[in-house]
């Protein structure tokens, strides 16, 4: 399959994310999105004014109140109106929205956020709302039990095995003491079984956090970005609703997204994945085709830090970062929504080459 | 109407309970299904490349064409795929520890996920037999299946036919669901509603328009920036515009017709809402000059009436209509 070649660049000029922490009672929600806007905005030297398209993910479930975006949008400066949408997921498709809009050529630049605070719930029964109402729904089957179930069949499988599990959990944790935002930087022991065979350190902390990015096109992404983050290619696909269909071993959607996006047409050096439990890090690799060489979450990933609805945006984000920094010349991210990585996302970003 | 800085105090929470009891109706697939099980029948659907799906859906997940083709598979089946659920959560099948588990019906090529009861997870492999244990009571949903529990037999590979039809067919379900929260309003919206409680009304003024905000939410949306000085408006204020209320809520205790108004508090830069009492509903104009009537115990505002000052001058609330 030929992957799409987008014709207006387009890159990532800015990342700004929150301090994950596992409360945060003392803030709304625009009071915790807020000062990630300014810092991207600051980044860049834009103001709300200069934006031309704004766009945002987060959930009602996460909150407990119909349309709970539109409060956060008063951290944007939405007087005069603006152009803006909203997701009710992820807010790495907020971000797919923000370049489809930006590669019409109706924008050139793009503010793109999300947010999600788990703690005034209990984000293992809310997530249970966006099952299948009819089969899977009244069963209440949390997002560790089903997650534990794709666990299991990858061990059955011989793809993994308990003490693999772990050390993605350590490698991912120690990897996150670099990273000043992480909620879970460092060793943690591996704990009791939380449904089996998935253990404390196997399953992601839960989390209060948001993230922003500013999105711009052509030479304006010059202008704004010593060094932008190009993005390359982007797609992202589904797979059956009903997970006794699948092969939970194996992530085909997430494979065919990436062929789209351009992934296989050359080699990265980084890959943001977003597996907020270790086995489900075992099934991207394998159907992304990442080897040794690649480096994989180096900012820990979701293991560290998983605010829902940020985590995808964030994996965008750092991949992004890193080509501002000059780490990454052409790294991968990648973002899920729903039980057992039943959709994916994945974006290929590059940076220009010094000479 | 002296501003002063705004500080952290203590932050307010409050549990908040969601509850929706969504009415679902059913199409022909799901109806015999879950019908099916209210009379013990397990009812799977064909593919046109012959898969039968169990739970079966109306359109085939690979090539969405329509699914009619029902049949009968068994009540036993094979575990695909378990895991150990040692500590249930209010709503899931079991309330002692059990396994979650995907399992293969007899006759079906895919694969339905319930509850295995089981001693504990030694007593528990891919690939074991198991069987339907039913519901005693049965309504015509996925819970008619209580669990599974282990059960040797020899599987049966070939479903049987049926023709999908039952007397008295279950065409909907209630789905109810609760999710239980504890709100936190955050800092702004905490100084507002403790400033209240000494029967004050606290705003927030923006530091670029200066704008003062009542209920203040921490932000400006004009300006997009956080409003950092509290400050104090009222207690009176002006109806700027207002509506007559003719149709009684339910729930609440007031005569109708009653007047809802937007109400500028002095200082505020834009206007609340509150009911306005003491005056004939008739009488309410623009204009008006109120103040807070506050209940024996109340938290806010009971309602606001007449102050018998005369009333403000078209141009000073103008701008907050
Ligand atoms: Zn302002």
């Amino acid at each position: 399959m030929t992957p799409h070649r987008p014709d207006r660049e387009v890159a990532i000029v800015a990342f700004a994310q929150s301090d994950h922490r596992r409360r945060t009672d003392d803030l709304s929600e625009v009071e915790m999105v807020m000062p990630v806007l300014h810092d991207v905005l600051r980044q860049t030297g834009l103001r709300t004014s200069d934006i031309g398209f704004t766009c945002s993910g987060s959930s009602d479930y996460l909150a407990g109140r119909a349309f709970s975006f539109t409060m956060a949008l008063d951290g944007v400066g939405a007087w005069p109106p603006i152009s803006e949408s909203h997701v009710e997921t992820d807010g790495a498709w907020a971000l797919y929205e923000a370049w489809v809009k930006l590669l019409t050529g109706e924008a050139d630049t793009a503010l793109v956020y999300s947010y999600g605070k788990s703690s005034p719930g209990s984000v293992r029964d809310v997530l249970t709302r966006q099952l299948d109402p009819y089969y899977l729904a009244p069963l209440w089957p949390d997002s560790v039990a089903l997650a534990a179930l794709q666990a299991q069949a990858l061990v059955d499988a011989g793809a993994t095995d308990e003490p693999a599990l772990a050390a993605i959990a350590a490698r991912s944790r120690e990897d996150a003491t670099a990273n000043p935002h992480a909620q879970l930087p460092g060793a943690r022991p591996q704990g009791e079984y939380v449904v089996q065979p998935l253990r404390t350190g196997d399953c992601p902390p839960i989390g209060d956090g948001a993230a922003a990015v500013i999105l711009a096109a052509g030479d304006r992404a010059r202008e704004l970005c010593a060094r932008p983050a190009w993005i390359r290619g982007m797609d992202h696909r589904i797979e059956a609703h009903s997970l006794g269909v699948r092969d939970l071993t194996d992530s085909p959607s997430t494979r065919l997204a990436a062929e789209r996006a351009g992934a296989f047409e050359a080699p990265v050096d980084t890959a943001e994945l977003h597996a907020p439990f270790t086995s489900q890090e075992v099934v991207l690799r394998r159907a992304l085709d990442l080897d040794e060489s690649v480096r994989v979450n180096p900012s820990g990933g979701a293991l560290a830090a998983n605010p829902v609805m940020a985590a995808g945006l964030i994996r965008l984000g750092e991949a992004a970062a890193r080509i501002h920094r000059g780490d990454s010349d052409r790294a991968l991210a990648h973002a899920t929504s729903g039980p057992c990585l039943q959709q994916n996302l994945v974006a290929v970003l590059e940076g220009d080459s010094d000479a | 109407m002296t501003p002063t800085p705004a500080s952290p105090s203590e932050t307010l929470r409050a549990p908040l309970v969601v509850e929706f009891p969504f009415t679902r109706s059913l199409g022909p697939v799901q109806s015999a299904f879950l019908t099916g099980l209210r009379e013990r029948t397990v009812l799977g659907v064909r593919t046109e490349t012959g898969a039968v799906l169990v739970p079966p859906v109306e359109y085939d997940p690979a090539t969405a064409a329509e699914l009619r083709d029902l049949v009968e598979v068994g009540a036993t089946g094979t575990v695909t795929t378990w895991a150990w659920n040692p500590e249930p959560r209010p709503g899931q099948p079991l309330p002692t520890p059990f396994a979650w588990v995907l399992v293969r019906l007899d006759g079906a090529d895919t694969a339905l996920l319930h509850a295995l009861d089981a001693p504990g997870p030694e007593a528990v492999r891919t690939g074991m037999r198991v069987r339907i244990r039913w519901a005693a009571e049965r309504s015509g949903a996925i819970t008619d299946i209580a669990c599974f529990e282990p059960y040797d037999s020899d599987p049966v590979a070939e479903p049987g036919a049926h023709d999908g039809r039952f007397t008295d067919p279950v065409t909907g379900i209630v789905a109810a669901a609760r999710l239980d929260y504890t709100y936190s309003p955050g800092r702004a919206q905490t100084r507002y509603l403790h400033a209240l409680t000494e029967r004050r009304t606290v705003g927030e003024r923006c530091p670029s328009c200066t704008k003062v905000y009542v209920p203040p939410r921490g932000a400006c949306p004009t300006c997009g920036i956080a409003t950092t000085d509290q400050v104090e408006v009222g207690p009176r204020g002006t109806v700027t515009t207002y509506c007559i209320v003719n149709i009684k809520a339910k729930n609440l205790d007031i005569e109708v017709p009653y007047v809802y108004a937007h109400i500028a508090l002095d200082g505020a830069g834009l206007a609340l809402h509150g009911r306005i009492g003491g005056i004939p509903y008739d009488q309410v104009r623009m204009g008006l000059r109120v103040e807070p009537v506050w209940s024996e115990d109340g938290r806010y505002p009971d309602h606001y009436r007449p102050t018998g000052e005369p009333d403000a001058d078209y141009d000073t609330y103008k701008e907050l209509l």
